[in-house]
């Protein structure tokens, strides 16, 4: 993939409601370019989407509870952990799947809109799986940093002096 | 009461005149919502792992003095750096000395070389401190002035027109600020031959090496025998976003950096013994942090420059630094005028380009050292107030 392409990306990851004409001139591209070069990387999938990154802390009305569950499985025969992940990682309420080295196998982010719907994903559904042999649930207490974003309102605040030499 | 204590003040240091970015200071911090395109440092705070190091020496307890040229480690580290990326040799033990940030070893170099009367040549628009430091030195300041036409690279011709038997040093600070102009290899090559064919010192501030975007940054010193001639002088400010730890360092020939030493140990003792823990650590895991910080300098640079050119105000793609040089002739205002009325009627700050020196009339200084959020909000209200 060639550098532009690499900048262009972060960029989105960034943000991904920068304008093709701002990206255009930051990368020294034209809007066409920049257009035909995003087409691409969708068409790829090495763009998959666009999110925004919401503290739903700030949102009064909103209630959610987000649990991390690790996962010891038995791997199937042939098809190894990705048949089981796939069993899981199709629930809507499971956010991320990962398969991990170390003490257990996967790894689940659960979001809910109660403890107790947690529980009854654990216990109905994932428990209940034939290869999962046992889970640990844990709940996020407090969101400090997600996706490289800091959940502090002073923390982009600019410290410097107004004029400096 | 009114202060009468002006009369013990030395004659000299009243005939000094108080620099005019203090003024636009002044004058931008009594408004709101101003965006500030006025600052010369990063927008970065100084990547985590370099501050981590700093609290580790303090717990630590790394609390004393350090030797007066700086800790041997950090010299040490120093020294492969230069030889690493800037391709020149120094010994740690008598060619460099760590100093409180690169203002100290500018001062340092000039009280070291200067004799009453001695001519440094000064390329302009330039740091507002070279010509009062030179002064204070009892040196006279000759300048010299890069201009537009020229994308603000000095001429060396015009540089051999300002040598006069008095000279004894020329300063170049490439990129510069506030034209972010950089030289390369063969511009500096020309600059070598006049110091060579003169035997002049050449006081060469590369705080901004790092910061260079479209081509391999040259250390003047690194020309062929020039490292004899050379007083190398940089700092973690820019490159590593260590502005307010004021650490900066010299190196050059073994005689000059012990008279500088000299005048450092009588006069400040070492630099800040945490900040030298925290530049080792940048030094040695730092240089990741310094790619990123530039990559994303050079895009906004990229579209501070078409926006400012859209709008009618002329620029040049500067090569290095984080600043851009707009011409604002086109308005028909000085730079004054322009930059205090952009800041009344839009909230926007730049600095004119007066205070750094004449040839910077008629240009503002902008720094894209900002957030691109900020900068386009900026550039929003800098066509605002141009197009009225």
């Amino acid at each position: 993939m060639e550098q532009k392409e690499i900048e262009l990306l972060q960029l989105l990851e960034k943000n991904g409601r920068l304008g093709t004409d701002m990206i255009a001139s930051m990368l020294d591209l034209t809007v066409t370019e920049v257009e035909e070069m995003i087409e691409k990387l969708e068409r790829e999938s090495a763009i998959l989407g666009y999110s925004t990154l919401i503290n739903w802390a700030k949102v009064l009305e909103h209630e959610s509870v987000t649990a991390m569950i690790e996962v010891k499985v038995t791997p199937t025969r042939g098809k190894g952990f990705d048949q089981v992940a796939e069993r899981i990682y199709r629930f809507p309420e499971v956010k991320a799947l990962y398969l991990m080295s170390g003490g257990y196998d996967l790894s689940i982010t659960l979001e809910g809109q109660t403890m107790m719907e947690i529980s009854r994903f654990v216990s109905d559904k994932l428990s209940t799986l034939d290869s999962v042999v046992s889970t640990v649930t844990h709940f996020v207490l407090k969101q400090y940093k997600h996706d490289g974003v800091i959940f502090d309102d002073n923390d982009d605040q600019d410290k410097r002096m107004m004029v400096t030499p | 009461m009114i202060d009468q204590s002006h009369h013990y003040v030395a004659d000299h240091i009243h005939q000094l005149k108080p620099s005019g970015i203090r003024r636009f200071f002044d004058l931008a911090s009594k408004l709101d919502n101003v965006i500030s395109l006025g600052v010369g440092e990063p927008d970065f705070v100084t990547p985590w792992n370099v501050i981590e190091a700093s609290f580790h020496s303090l717990e630590q307890g790394y609390t004393a003095y350090t030797a007066n040229a700086g800790l041997l480690e950090l010299r040490e580290e120093l020294r492969s750096f230069l030889l690493e990326n800037y391709h020149v040799s120094y010994r740690a033990e008598d060619q460099m000395l760590i100093t409180v940030g690169a203002s100290q070893a500018i001062d340092l170099a000039f009280r070291a070389i200067i004799n009453p009367g001695d001519e440094v040549i000064v390329i302009e628009p330039s740091f507002v401190s070279y010509a009062p430091t030179i002064k204070l030195a009892g040196g006279e300041p000759v300048a010299v002035e890069a201009t537009e036409q020229f994308a603000f690279k000095i001429q060396p011709e015009q540089i051999k027109s300002a040598i006069t038997p008095k000279t004894k040093a020329i300063l170049i600070c490439s990129p510069n600020n506030p034209t972010g102009a950089a030289l390369n290899r063969e511009e500096l090559t020309a600059i070598a031959k006049l110091a060579e064919q003169h035997d002049l010192i050449v006081v060469s501030d590369e705080i901004y090496a790092d910061l260079l975007y479209d081509e391999e940054f040259t250390s003047f010193a690194s020309i062929p025998n020039m490292i004899d001639r050379t007083i190398l002088i940089s700092g973690f400010s820019k490159a590593f976003a260590m502005t307010g730890w004021r650490l900066g360092y010299a190196a050059g020939p073994k005689a000059i950096i012990e008279a500088m030493t000299k005048i450092h140990q009588y006069t400040i003792m070492c630099a800040p013994t945490m900040a030298q823990h925290g530049a080792l650590e940048a030094l040695r895991n730092g240089r990741d942090s310094v790619q990123e910080m530039k990559n994303s300098y050079r895009q906004r640079r990229n579209y501070v420059v078409k926006a400012l050119n859209e709008m009618g105000l002329t620029c040049h793609m500067p090569g290095g630094a984080f600043y851009v040089f707009p011409s604002i002739k086109a308005t028909g205002m000085s730079s004054e005028a322009f930059a205090e009325a952009l800041l009344e009627d839009q909230r926007v700050a730049v600095v004119p380009g007066h205070v750094f020196g004449n040839s910077g009339e008629g240009y503002i200084r902008c720094s894209y050292a900002t957030s691109m959020q900020q900068l386009a909000e900026a550039m929003k209200r800098i066509k605002r107030f141009v197009d009225k």
